[in-house]
């Protein structure tokens, strides 16, 4: 950490302050209108520094918006609550995916440049804002709401903390994607479900109150599904909210197993 | 765990070629396979290591006679055939979930399949071949091209 203090003796309790500086990705779509003859024009994506003081509290979404709303307004990126529970803001920070309000920047050896990147394996919008369609597609076929039979009861359906127990570790997932696009079998093939949509898929097939679970298994065994997955582990080493997701994958594995057999 | 009719899943079409649905049950028991092919071919590669290399006069009685003898045996016939098919399939599938893995392109896939696929049918059927019907003193064979025990 290069502190640069001004005052020789600090105050007790004061936050040390410290510059630090960010290679951003950027990338600036062209505005031509997609030409009738030919291929359209294809805007090459640059690397942009900005030093910025920062104080050791600061996380890399504060450093962002200290560019934005200082250095250069045209910086975009995606943000909402800024507390780590919308999941706007997953990016790549030093090749690693995870949220920028959840990264302090002290955490990340201030002393080189800290490299922003967009997620991998979705396509860039503009600068640090992908496309999240595609995940999101995949996250609505394997139908993330509650599927049952019969008349609806007049009170709530009642769960013991055991059976609620059984699928808590995902309902923790804010669709942030920073699982999906930490996984390389994603990047190479953007058709595989992905992380996020089975580790959705579990949220509910391990739900007692559910029934549509025979139904999501049977979605997850596409040859797209569940079979994909390779055990690397970087959706659970990238999941900001610590859920086991490789674990889970491998759950809902096993009931295909143990349904099939 | 009961099954809904249709229960109308809120869709968008998705940008780009639309996923092909492709359920059934292949690679589950490809990946159920590959499990338990892989647990057996342990016993077996380790079994044959220890048969051909450490027991008796270990790797110096390897010869056309030592897998002739080996071969007289259903015993050795099943255990190689079994080596032989599992190795091959469980190699193949894995092989096969590379490429699919990391081939791009339509085509490269489909070359590189077609290859793969040919080379594991022409091995198994040759090496099926070869563990039924090996004959270490083939008839009307010059005696210089033939191990020293056929003569004898």
């Amino acid at each position: 950490m290069t502190a640069t203090l001004d005052a020789p003796a600090p105050e007790a309790g004061a936050v040390p302050s410290f510059q630090v500086t960010l290679k951003i990705r950027r990338f600036l779509p062209s505005d031509d209108a997609i030409p009738t003859f030919g291929e359209p024009f294809e805007a090459e994506p640059r690397w942009d520094e900005f030093t910025v003081d920062v104080h050791g509290t600061d996380r890399v979404l504060d450093a962002l918006h200290k560019i934005k709303w200082e250095q250069d307004g045209s910086l975009t990126f995606r943000r909402s609550c800024a507390h780590g529970i919308c999941g706007s803001d997953a990016m790549r920070i030093n090749g690693r995916n995870r949220l920028a309000c959840k990264t302090l920047l002290k955490d990340l050896d201030p002393s080189k440049p800290i490299v922003v990147e967009p997620i991998k394996g979705l396509p860039v919008v503009k600068d640090l804002v992908v496309d999240m369609e595609p995940f999101f597609a995949s996250y609505r076929e394997i139908m993330p709401f509650l599927i049952t039979t019969g008349t609806e009861p007049t009170k709530e359906r009642l769960q013991s903390p055991k059976q609620r127990e059984r699928f808590d570790d995902t309902t923790k997932c804010i669709l942030c994607a920073a699982c999906t696009s930490s996984c390389p079998v994603f990047w190479t093939d953007g058709q595989y479900f992905g992380p996020a949509a089975i580790v959705n898929a579990h949220r509910f097939i391990f739900d007692s109150r559910d029934e549509g679970g025979t139904q999501r298994l049977e979605i997850l065994n596409d040859k797209e599904g569940v079979w994909r997955c390779r055990t690397t582990f970087n959706c659970t080493e990238a999941c900001p909210r610590g859920i086991e997701v490789t674990k889970a994958i491998q759950e809902v594995k096993r009931a295909m197993i143990t349904r099939a057999f | 765990m009961s099954a809904v009719a249709d229960p109308k899943a809120p869709r968008a079409s998705r940008p780009g070629p639309s996923r092909r649905t492709t359920r059934g049950n292949f690679e589950l028991y490809g990946w159920v396979f590959m499990r338990a092919s892989g647990v057996v071919l342990v016993v077996l590669i380790f079994g044959h290591l220890f048969v051909n290399l450490m027991v008796g006069d270990g790797i110096s009685a390897i010869d056309f006679g030592f897998v002739a003898g080996k071969w007289a045996s259903p015993f050795w016939q099943v255990w190689d055939l079994l080596m032989l098919w599992l190795a091959m399939l469980h190699g193949t599938n894995g092989v096969r979930t590379i490429i699919n893995d990391y081939a791009e392109r339509d085509t490269t896939r489909m070359v590189l399949k077609v290859a793969l696929y040919v080379a594991t049918v022409l091995v198994v059927t040759l090496g099926t071949l070869v563990i039924f019907t090996f004959d270490p003193c083939p008839p009307n064979s010059p005696a210089s091209l033939l191990p020293s025990f056929c003569t004898a």
